[in-house]
């Protein structure tokens, strides 16, 4: 078994005349759960197409030793299946009809959605459809899963709402996640290590930890701490804010 | 929400009864004579008439055989034309003008080549009711392909689909509430269209039922023809409205 079931290893990667990647190098554990914040148009969802093998890069190796799952930034629900059927995409490898029936039923129970197992997505509102999309990525055997950005469409409360659910999920379903977000509090709030990249060509520029348990409080100290480290590491508050707020901790 | 809906079904009957009491006025004032604004109770006699003949079924048979012959070529051939474009970038750039120029033409153009091709009967018939539905099917068919979210391709791949599934199981759920819209508004065409190519290359069916009457002046058989065209056509885009109820395509009219 491999440590580190996802890396990019000096890679570099073009799109045209634009340059994405040059010599970047990252590697996520297994079991962590790795924030990827930085400007808009960086490369963050493209380092996701790489780790899903969407897209090859042109020098550089990636690898992705275990079994992965993606959730998308749009909505990515088969609008003509119902949440159950959407879910049970995920079951698709399993051939026993009792135990896929089984382990929909659990999911269902998790994401506290039984009652809406006939519905389809189009009756359902932002936060129900976006626990269904997580849903079907957590459901059967992955290893990995990648979030690209899937709270950015719902209003603020759902979204710290469906921060908690994702924690309390993958409680329940460990995963090693990477989460692309331009939301720093989110990032802040739930990964175990956030990468700060740069502009174009992207580069990591900075690396917090946080060493906090799951689900957090959104103000804990050492959250909020993080989310000024990471706001002054992107060049929007001065060092001086953070050292205001440190005596606190 | 009760009271609504029983006002929503009686409204339209009264609309009805009142347009019907108007014609009945018209005719009764004499306005124009009878032999050119043909009383209801003319036209009742009429249809009466005709069901005891047995002309009009008969009509309503040959019309309803050809409309369905015609169209049904157009579906089972548009549509997979339609899915074939929509999934080829660069065939549909070259074919797209040609399909327009076609769409743009009328049927009834197609009339005099009909005739000459296919003769007298239900075959002209058939053709045009086909030129008429094709080019809008394969239209509608290659937008609603194009239209496609390609994530929905993504999560396909994600989750294993085979190539047909990706057919079966993506491309034609994801299309069919735009497929179905269009469907209900070429089979609309269509019924139009039976009408006028029977007038002219028919022996047979509502549309040559309508000339004849003209040509015997029995304007009280035309309104006849024209009310059953009237019902018929109404009925055929209630089945197909059916359709659109199906639970997996109700997204596709709700948001």
């Amino acid at each position: 078994m491999n440590d580190k079931p996802l890396v990019v290893g000096d890679v570099s990667l073009s799109f045209g005349s634009i340059v994405v990647f040059q010599h970047l190098s990252l590697a996520i554990e297994r079991g962590e759960f790795v924030a990827v914040v930085g400007p808009s148009g960086c490369g963050k969802t493209t380092l996701l197409n790489l780790f899903s093998q969407f897209l090859a890069p042109d020098a550089g190796r990636v690898v992705c030793s275990e079994r992965l799952r993606m959730v998308y930034q749009t909505d990515s629900l088969f609008p003509w299946q119902t949440v159950s059927e959407n879910i049970a995409l995920g079951l698709r490898h399993l051939r026993e009809h009792a135990e896929r029936e089984r382990q929909l039923n659990e999911m269902l129970r998790l994401i506290k959605l039984e009652s809406f197992a006939n519905h389809y997505p189009h009756q359902l509102s932002g936060g129900m459809r976006q626990r269904v999309e997580l849903a079907r990525a957590l459901i059967g055997d992955s290893d990995i899963l990648l979030l690209d950005e899937p709270f950015s469409s719902l209003d603020y409360l759902t979204r710290i709402r469906m921060r908690n659910e994702l924690a309390r999920m993958l409680m329940q379903l460990p995963r090693t996640v990477v989460l692309v977000t331009h939301d720093i509090e989110e990032a802040a709030q739930l990964a175990d290590r956030i990468i700060v990249l740069s502009d174009r060509p992207a580069r990591i520029c900075a690396e917090f930890e946080v060493d906090l348990p799951r689900p957090r409080e959104l103000t804990h100290p050492a959250v909020v701490t993080t989310v000024h480290k990471i706001l002054a590491e992107l060049g929007f508050e001065h060092d001086t804010r953070r050292a205001m707020v440190s005596p606190i901790v | 929400m009760i009271v609504e809906s029983t006002k929503d079904r009686i409204l339209p009957i009264i609309v009805l009864l009142v347009a019907v009491l108007i014609w009945l006025v018209i005719s009764l004032l004499k306005v124009f004579p009878e032999s050119v604004f043909p009383s209801p109770m003319a036209v009742v006699n009429g249809f009466a008439e005709e069901l005891r003949s047995g002309r009009m079924v008969d009509d309503i048979v040959a019309s309803l055989f050809r409309v369905t012959t015609g169209f049904g070529l157009a579906v089972f051939t548009g549509i997979p034309v339609g899915l074939w474009l929509g999934n080829h970038v660069r065939a549909r750039a070259a074919f797209l003008p040609l399909i327009n120029f076609f769409r743009s033409l009328s049927p009834l153009a197609w009339i005099p080549f009909a005739i000459l091709w296919f003769g007298i009967g239900d075959l002209p018939t058939v053709f045009l009711i086909f030129m008429a539905s094709f080019f809008p099917l394969v239209l509608a068919t290659i937008a609603a392909v194009a239209n496609i979210p390609s994530v929905y391709f993504r999560v396909a791949r994600d989750y294993g689909f085979s190539n047909t599934e990706m057919l079966t199981s993506v491309t034609l759920p994801a299309i069919a509430p735009q497929v179905i819209t269009a469907l209900r508004v070429t089979a609309g065409l269509a019924w139009l269209v039976v009408v006028a190519a029977e007038m002219i290359a028919g022996r047979a069916g509502l549309g040559f039922a309508i000339w004849d009457a003209r040509n015997g002046l029995r304007m009280d058989l035309l309104v006849c023809g024209m009310v059953v065209i009237g019902i018929i056509g109404i009925v055929l885009d209630r089945i197909l409205l059916q359709l659109t109820k199906i639970p997996s395509v109700r997204w596709g009219y709700e948001r």
